[in-house]
């Protein structure tokens, strides 16, 4: 469904996450899992069969550790999963930019994972379980999904439905601000978060030492990192490039 | 043979029209409410309540819906009228401080995502056009759960408003979506489902 609305104009959401920041700590992945319902890993999971819409990788460069946090980095122009979903499963949306997986339509044939140049998408090879009394702790802003469905980070969508209803209760339309569990648990403030279409924050994008993953590909991701050191950033994009396909 | 043809007619249509009439019953199963609720000695000249009083906003915006017992309390302490409602109502829950399960009529699947504060506070529509006169009611309607999803009769598919059987319209994706439409919104997936 495209959207012709008047109601709200668009916003394009986007991240800039700062690698002289990060310490690798790991806070992001566990508020992204506990925000988003991502089940602890099922005994039988291997790292390419586990679930993670966040990881952090670690490299060498520069003399020193680099942490290199990834979630989707929602791509705005050919968006290469929605562009082979069968299905219709995937969606941009033109009123946030965020590229929604929608698991009501999902039939789990997994060919947006062999797309997606970053590897951002899991797939659900069992049915989430949760230790007796943890799904109390479950986040009823964010439904649990099924067995046999992909599923990925979606910038917190139910964080940014939470916000339109607050907006709208005040009587407010439009765009709304507000935080990714991931930039709001990073402890060394490594994450930015915004709207491109707010100039200040655009700003920042257009920086000299900030840069986007396999940019190349024109797939306008957005999802943009920053780093003071040219080698760092040729060792990040270097290995963007080198990632092999699980 | 003729006389055949008709008793298989006859039988046939029979059935069939058995069938008509039993299948939405056996859809359905029906449970019941705690207690009975009469909103029209409450919002009426008795009570004098606003629906507000009962059925506010909490401060982050989200809607608090049905109300707990703590706001029943301040005037149900001790019974002040004489009907058996109400007795019933402070001996069984409001002395020993029970809170009453309420089945709530519209509500969604858990993938649903509904905020009542863009339709009330931004678009400010009618609690009616999506309720029906349930604010008004003097008792409460049937609370009937589809077999197969345990959904509401409310928001379950098409066949339900085909066979007569939905209260108010409002609450199913179709009437969501033809509101939407008719106000020249249109919507992403990911706005309503979560
Ligand atoms: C005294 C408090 C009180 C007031 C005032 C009140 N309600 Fe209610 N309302 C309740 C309770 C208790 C229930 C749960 C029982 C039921 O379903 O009727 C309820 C349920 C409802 C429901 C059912 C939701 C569902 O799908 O199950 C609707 C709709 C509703 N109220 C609308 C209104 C409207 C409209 C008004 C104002 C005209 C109003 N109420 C005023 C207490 C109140
Ligand atoms: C502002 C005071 C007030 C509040 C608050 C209030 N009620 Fe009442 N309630 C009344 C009055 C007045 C009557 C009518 C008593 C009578 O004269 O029979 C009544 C009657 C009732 C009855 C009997 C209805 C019948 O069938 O005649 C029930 C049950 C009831 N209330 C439940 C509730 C519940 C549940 C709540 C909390 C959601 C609630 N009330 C909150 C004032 C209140
Ligand atoms: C645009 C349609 C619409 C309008 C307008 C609307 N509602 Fe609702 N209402 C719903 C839907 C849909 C649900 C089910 C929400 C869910 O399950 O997430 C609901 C749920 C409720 C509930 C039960 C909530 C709960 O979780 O306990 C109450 C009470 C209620 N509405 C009262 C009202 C009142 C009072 C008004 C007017 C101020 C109103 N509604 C206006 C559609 C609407
Ligand atoms: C009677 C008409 C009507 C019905 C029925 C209705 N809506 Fe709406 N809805 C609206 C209007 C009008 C708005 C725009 C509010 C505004 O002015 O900002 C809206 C806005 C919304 C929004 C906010 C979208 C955004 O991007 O700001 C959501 C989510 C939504 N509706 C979900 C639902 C769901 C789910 C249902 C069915 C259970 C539903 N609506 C039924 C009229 C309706
Ligand atoms: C305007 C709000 C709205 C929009 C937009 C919307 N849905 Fe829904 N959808 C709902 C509501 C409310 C329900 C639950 C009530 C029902 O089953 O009809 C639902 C139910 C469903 C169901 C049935 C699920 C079940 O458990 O029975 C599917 C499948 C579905 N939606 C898919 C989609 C897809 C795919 C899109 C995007 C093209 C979409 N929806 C867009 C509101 C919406």
């Amino acid at each position: 469904m495209t959207r012709t609305d008047k109601a709200s104009p668009a916003a394009h959401y986007a991240m800039i996450i700062d690698l002289d920041r990060c310490e690798g700590c790991g806070d992001c992945v566990v508020a992204c899992a506990l925000e988003n319902n991502v089940p602890p890993p099922n005994p039988k999971a291997t790292p390419r069969t586990g679930l993670n819409w966040l990881r952090v990788f670690r490299l060498e460069a520069a003399g020193r550790d680099v942490f290199l946090p990834m979630p989707c980095m929602q791509c705005g122009e050919e968006t290469p999963c929605q562009s082979v979903c069968p299905q219709k499963a995937v969606e941009l949306d033109p009123a946030t930019g965020i590229v929604g997986q929608i698991p009501e339509r999902c039939l789990g044939c997994r060919y947006c994972m062999a797309a997606c140049p970053y590897q951002a998408r899991v797939f659900n090879w069992w049915d989430p379980q949760w230790p007796a009394g943890m799904e109390q702790t479950l986040n009823p802003n964010v439904s649990v999904r099924q067995r046999g469905t992909v599923e990925k980070c979606n910038f917190c969508h139910g964080r940014w439905h939470a916000a339109i209803e607050k907006a709208a209760a005040a009587g407010g339309r439009g765009p709304v601000a507000y935080t990714p569990a991931c930039s709001e648990a990073c402890p060394a403030q490594a994450i930015t978060f915004g709207d491109l279409n707010n100039s200040e924050f655009a700003a920042l994008t257009n920086k000299p030492e900030s840069f986007r993953l396999l940019d190349s590909l024109g797939t306008g991701p957005k999802v943009f990192y920053k780093t003071a050191s040219t080698a760092v950033r040729a060792a990040v994009t270097g290995a963007a490039k080198d990632t092999p396909h699980a | 043979m003729l006389r055949a043809t008709l008793i298989f007619t006859a039988g046939f249509l029979a059935s069939l029209g058995a069938g008509w009439l039993a299948l939405p019953k056996t859809l359905y199963r029906t449970e019941a409410q705690p207690l009975s609720f009469n909103h029209q000695v409450h919002t009426g000249d008795k009570g004098n309540m606003a629906c507000e009083d009962c059925h506010s906003f909490r401060e982050n915006g989200s809607f608090a819906g049905i109300p707990k017992l703590e706001s029943c309390a301040g005037c149900h302490a001790e019974a002040m009228g004489e009907t058996a409602a109400e007795k019933q109502f402070v001996a069984n829950f409001v002395k020993p401080g029970r809170e009453p399960q309420w089945k709530v009529y519209a509500r969604q699947p858990d993938n649903a995502f509904f905020p009542h504060s863009p339709h009330v506070k931004a678009a400010k529509l009618k609690c009616e056009k999506c309720h029906g006169d349930h604010g008004k009611s003097t008792t409460l309607p049937l609370y009937q759960v589809n077999r197969i999803s345990g959904y509401s009769l409310d928001v379950m598919g098409r066949p339900a408003g085909r066979w007569g059987l939905q209260r108010a319209g409002g609450m199913r994706m179709d009437d969501c979506v033809a509101c939407h439409r008719q106000n020249g919104l249109s919507h992403s997936c990911l706005d309503c489902h979560k």
